[in-house]
């Protein structure tokens, strides 16, 4: 290889990244601190409690819940980053060639012997 | 464009051959059931995978090894590696065949999660490229998480498969952390790439911070200390067949990265790295010498043990040179062995059907089982490193390769070191044959634990007669690694 000073050649490419982060940080601070700042702070009772629907707040926030919920979105994000990288790879077909196409082919064939082990486990089903 | 051919994939076949087994018993293990019978249909059919995996590794041809666009390297090297490995694997799975067996472990997703983590196992033994390096860290270290806690209704197991995985990720950041510094100076993720971008400039110190934290991430895997804290715990809380799968294969992949990765990788800048892997060599060292000592139950003992001779192993690493890595390739090879034997009988000391793991279980052996109070002495002889066992021929290469390349003090703290361990090697054999018992242990010994058993006192016992042998093939797959690839 032997590039030569490769390290600001790299950093160059991030520099819009930098500049993103800066202003959200910025942007973040400028409009916490502006209301804390410039607004009126009258707390009392009513306005401290969590606010659900107008209704009282039934309980903790942070209770447990049923551990299917986890499973299915677990199940879902398997699916979500399938079709992400179906995407690119369908845009992109034209110039990967026929080894790019069974190389998707395989990866799905993957995907989709997964799916034939959690559905024949119930992995699906609610009850 | 990457343009397909089969000459590209061809060195990984036995790989390819492996993953698509485990796909294969994914449906089987989908469509046969929960029953203990369809669990061992799973594990014969993967013990049969891995035979043939082994013909196609030994088939291999270490000089048309690259694959992949040079990501994947199946030299001599990752021949002799891979062959421990699998042998390794074979054995663990072997034994986890009994009719009256753990029916946590009796699931048919036992033996699919191990052979998916054998093929990550190979795929680190192999991986020439940073990519390939953490698929492969990866794709091993996912299954064996979930195989620590396959107990479900054990709380020390959940736990153990917890701290597993909460610090599996941490030096799985840490690796990538590194790699990605390492990739940012040298321009390129390839190995042979970034030896030629360092090779006769100066490193800029963001890259020794790169390397310090790769070397640190593959610590934790290999649980060199003071990256170790986890091992004790995990041994212990794991189902003992995952001990066993535990000590014997996941560190000899470990252990080859490392070796590929430094010599490959940072070969010219080997003065840097030698700081750090002689201060975890001599970290590993002490903590598992004088950690084992204080413990009651054995599968904690082992897990220090284990540090201890990862510490033995990183001494010939840090020597650095072609010697030093036939050094660490003697070593392993006797310490899978003599995992697999020493497991194959902790994993009979059961009372009434129940696991009995302390060590003041062994008390007495001697009387009410004779012939396994024997092999047990043959292994804590060899782990301590006593001639002309196998333990003593890794530990004397790995000292002489650290004393050829200078490292005299490293050897003599190594030297001192296994003396102190043999104290807790020398305690059980106390145990056996000078001490007696009211309650033995279950007599029963399957056939699967009688052969593991026997092949690793083979093995040890005439490691004198084949270390000629050895050393040829384990000294050309060294010059392989360094010189070559």
């Amino acid at each position: 290889m032997g590039v030569e000073n490769p390290v600001p050649e790299l950093l160059h490419e991030y520099l819009p990244i930098a500049v993103f982060f800066a202003i959200a940080v910025g942007l973040a601070i400028a409009m916490v601190s502006a209301s804390l700042l410039l607004g009126n702070q009258r707390p009392d009772d009513e306005k401290m409690t969590a606010y659900e629907c107008g209704f009282d707040a039934f309980d903790d926030s942070r209770r447990q819940f049923d551990v299917r919920f986890y499973l299915v979105a677990i199940l879902f994000i398997i699916f979500d980053l399938e079709v992400a990288f179906l995407f690119p790879w369908a845009v992109s077909l034209g110039g990967i060639g026929v080894f790019g196409f069974w190389s998707m082919m395989l990866f799905l064939a993957v995907l989709t012997i997964g799916f034939v082990y959690e559905w024949k486990k119930g992995a699906l089903e609610w009850e | 464009m990457f343009a397909f051919q089969m000459a590209d994939i061809m060195p990984a076949l036995p790989e390819i051959f492996l993953a698509g087994i485990a796909l294969v018993l994914v449906l089987v293990a989908a469509y046969g059931g929960e029953t203990p019978r369809s669990a061992r249909r799973v594990t014969r059919i993967a013990m049969g995978g891995i035979l043939i995996t082994l013909a196609l590794v030994v088939n291999g041809d270490p000089l048309a090894s690259r694959a992949f666009g040079g990501m994947f390297s199946a030299d001599s090297f990752a021949i002799y590696m891979k062959v421990l490995v699998l042998l390794g694997t074979f054995a663990a799975l072997g034994m986890s065949l009994r009719s009256d067996g753990d029916s946590d472990i009796n699931k048919p997703e036992y033996s699919l999660l191990v052979l998916l983590a054998l093929v990550g196992m190979m795929l680190m033994i192999s991986a020439d490229n940073l990519m390939a390096l953490y698929m492969g860290v990866e794709l091993q270290s996912l299954p064996l998480y979930v195989v620590a806690a396959m107990r479900t209704n054990s709380l020390r197991s959940s736990e153990a498969g917890l701290k597993y995985f909460l610090l599996g990720a941490l030096s799985s950041g840490m690796l990538l952390y590194g790699a990605s510094l390492v990739y940012g100076v040298a321009g390129t993720t390839d190995f042979a790439g970034i030896a030629e971008a360092i090779s006769g400039r100066d490193m800029p110190t963001v890259f020794i911070i790169g390397m310090v934290f790769m070397i640190s991430g593959l610590a934790f895997k290999v649980s060199a200390a003071p990256f170790h804290m986890w091992t004790p715990d995990v041994y212990e809380g794991s189902p003992t067949l995952v001990t066993a799968l535990f000590a014997i294969a996941p560190k000899v992949a470990a252990i080859s990265l490392l070796l590929r990765l430094s010599y490959g990788a940072f070969g010219s800048i080997a003065d840097q790295w030698q700081q750090v892997l002689i201060a975890l060599s001599v970290g590993s060292m002490v903590i598992g010498a004088l950690g084992a000592i204080m413990q009651t139950d054995i599968k904690r003992m082992m897990a220090y043990s284990s540090i201890a001779h990862m510490g033995y192993a990183l001494a010939g690493l840090a020597a650095g040179t072609v010697a030093g890595v036939t050094g660490v390739m003697i070593y392993m090879t006797g310490y899978v062995f003599m995992g697999a034997g020493t497991f194959a009988i902790i994993l009979l000391m059961r009372r009434d059907g129940a696991e009995a793991t302390r060590i003041t279980d062994l008390q007495g052996l001697s009387r009410t089982h004779p012939l396994l109070a024997l092999g047990l002495l043959v292994m804590m002889f060899s782990m301590a490193g006593i001639p002309p066992l196998a333990g003593f021929f890794g530990k004397w290469y790995v000292f002489l390769a650290a004393v050829e390349a200078g490292l005299v003090p490293l050897a003599v703290i190594g030297v001192v070191m296994s003396v102190i361990g043999a104290f807790y090697y020398l305690r059980i054999i106390r145990l056996m044959y000078f001490e007696d018992t009211d309650s033995p242990l279950d007599s029963k010994i399957p056939m699967a634990n009688r052969v593991v058993l026997g092949a690793s006192l083979a093995v040890i016992l005439l490691f004198f007669a084949g270390i000629a042998g050895l050393l040829a093939a384990a000294d050309s797959a060294a010059v392989a690694l360094i010189v070559l690839g």
